[in-house]
């Protein structure tokens, strides 16, 4: 249960990343070997790697990312694969890598889809730390390598839609957020979790912008038996590699069955409240973006309608047009926090 | 004054600057066309293709609307047949950015594109100032203008209600980022304030002289 029982050694000292290094290598070279023995050819290292984990996709070779410090090499040595068939799985088609990092929301880098990937390369999320806040047991600045100690990371292949309408296939890297708030103890006030994104206007241009209108630190929030469903995730990566800045790095939150602006990036802190917290965009149009955020096709948006959508990427010649499915094709997992509710006044 | 200058007042000059202007205003479609060709244009490209076209239709308005003040300001007669080149430009990038719509973004699904037009007002604005534009340059030959006769300058006073509706129809879309905005929207106010103070100084002048009578 408790987190804060801060360690004299971080892990990041006990397994030096060469012992990793090394048992991967190890691992590749037996298996060749047992490849060679049983009088196949020996497969290049290389895809032995790719393959031997069993994650549905890996990031390409040439736009992997390095590890931002030892210990996520570590972490990242050891991702649980995505149960094929299972509840966190989908066939549909990945979105390739390269437009999930190209292709982002995140107005901390610029308003452009473009933008973030081009704005945020320098970006700096170490040492990184995250604050608990409000209604728990176990509140404090926690440095994110014993944040994230406890937990086994694991794949999951999860639908994100956008309330613009596009949507993507995504493998994160990542653990549940029902964990974490199982280990922080929230009280028996704590109704609410907040999430605030890193106010760092020096390293994020669009906090700098005069022409913006959202009041930072961008702000999001989750009613407690949302936040504890089994799909509600806290994600360090994507395709097997560390997450890349512009898409929320070095942690943010994934919530598939909501519009992709709920799933706060760069969390730098998490605060549990008895009251209904604030969140970014409900705070600019409340008439446009409500605290659920559902994925609703039959509640549209004022400028749009949320009964199609755009699955990317697209070309010229084929629109990627599909039918949006309520609660985002999660409704088995989810439908039942809502039940009563009206939806189209809690939208 | 700049019309003092010898080079200026040459003919060819403007010859050869509407040239390069003409050659310039047809870059950005190169650009896209390359783009699209290359399918360099992003994980969207239709509506990369749609923002851009639009975009640029707004530009060639503006600029458009920009000469006569230029003019003016400058003495320079020879930039006036730049007002009709900018305009139809401007049509072209909106019938660019309409025909994108359409075809790409909404795959001709005609009943739709009736639907979005009566029901979604930012695309109804934007097809006004469309309708507008598209007016203008099917009266913009000489012959027109001739057979139209007063009613030309009628029609084509419009255009500040077109720029009016780009703007809005651009606004509308707009989440958060109000840069563009306040970019294009200062522009218009300020080509706007300009005839509007030219026409007030010239109605003070005319009423000036007939009191001096």
């Amino acid at each position: 249960m408790l987190i804060k029982s801060a360690p004299d050694i971080l892990s990041s000292e006990i397994t030096p990343e060469s012992v990793y290094r090394n048992r991967r290598q190890f691992m590749g070279d037996a298996l060749k070997f047992g490849a060679a023995a049983g009088g196949l050819i020996a497969m290049p290292g290389a895809a032995l790697g790719a393959s031997g984990d069993g994650l549905r996709a890996r990031a390409p070779a040439d736009m992997e990312r390095s590890a931002p410090a030892a210990w996520w090499q570590d972490k990242f040595a050891n991702i649980e694969a995505a149960e094929r068939g299972g509840q966190f799985w989908t066939d549909e088609d990945l979105t390739p890598y390269r437009d999930v990092v190209t292709y982002n929301n995140f107005y901390e880098f610029g308003t452009d889809k473009s933008d973030p990937f081009q704005n945020a390369q320098s970006f700096d999320a170490d040492p990184w730390s995250v604050e608990i806040t409000g209604e728990v047991d176990n509140p404090g600045s926690y440095d994110l390598e014993d944040f994230m100690k406890p937990h086994q990371l694991e794949e999951r292949i999860y639908r994100l839609r956008c309330v613009e309408r596009w949507s993507m296939v995504i493998p994160w890297i990542g653990f549940p957020l029902a964990e974490l708030i199982r280990r922080v103890g929230p009280t028996s006030k704590a109704k609410y979790v907040a999430f605030e994104t890193l106010l760092d206007p020096e390293q994020m241009p669009g906090q700098r912008g005069r022409f913006s209108v959202i009041e930072w630190p961008y702000r999001e929030g989750l009613r407690m038996d949302e936040a504890m469903n089994p799909l509600s995730f806290l994600a360090v990566g994507l395709y097997g590699n560390y997450m890349p800045p512009q898409n929320g790095a070095p942690i943010r939150l994934v919530i598939p069955w909501k519009y992709g602006f709920k799933s706060i990036k760069s969390i730098v802190r998490i605060h549990f409240t008895e009251t209904e917290p604030p969140t970014s965009w409900n705070m600019l149009q409340p008439r446009e973006y409500g605290f659920y955020a559902n994925v609703n096709p039959e509640v549209h948006h004022p400028r749009w309608r949320q009964d199609m959508e755009t699955r990317l990427p697209t070309t010229l010649f084929s629109s990627g047009r599909i039918e949006t499915r309520m609660f985002n094709g999660y409704a088995d997992q989810v439908a039942h926090l809502y039940e009563g509710m009206d939806l189209a006044r809690n939208y | 004054m700049l019309s003092q200058l010898k080079l200026l007042r040459n003919p060819r000059f403007w010859q050869v600057a509407r040239v390069v202007i003409f050659a310039l205003a047809c870059m950005p479609f190169l650009f896209l066309l390359q783009g699209a060709l290359l399918n360099t244009l992003g994980a969207d490209p239709a509506r990369e293709l749609a923002l851009e076209t639009g975009r640029w239709a707004l530009r060639f308005l503006l600029m458009s609307l920009a000469v006569t003040p230029l003019r003016e300001m400058t003495g320079l007669t020879g930039l006036f047949p730049l007002r009709r080149t900018l305009g139809l430009f401007a049509l072209f990038y909106a019938v660019l950015h309409f025909v994108v719509y359409m075809v790409f973004l909404l795959e001709l699904r005609w009943s739709e594109i009736g639907s979005d037009i009566l029901e979604r007002p930012y695309i109804t604005v934007g097809f006004t100032a469309l309708l507008i534009l598209a007016a203008m340059g099917i009266t913009s030959t000489k012959d027109m203008m001739r057979r139209l006769g007063p009613r030309w300058k009628q029609l084509h006073q419009l255009v500040y209600l077109a720029a009016l509706l780009a703007l809005l129809h651009l606004l509308w879309i707009l989440r958060t980022d109000l840069f563009d905005a306040v970019f294009y929207g200062t522009l218009l106010f300020l080509l706007l304030a300009y005839r509007l103070v030219t026409r007030l100084k010239k109605r003070r002048a005319r009423i000036a002289r007939q009191q001096s009578v």
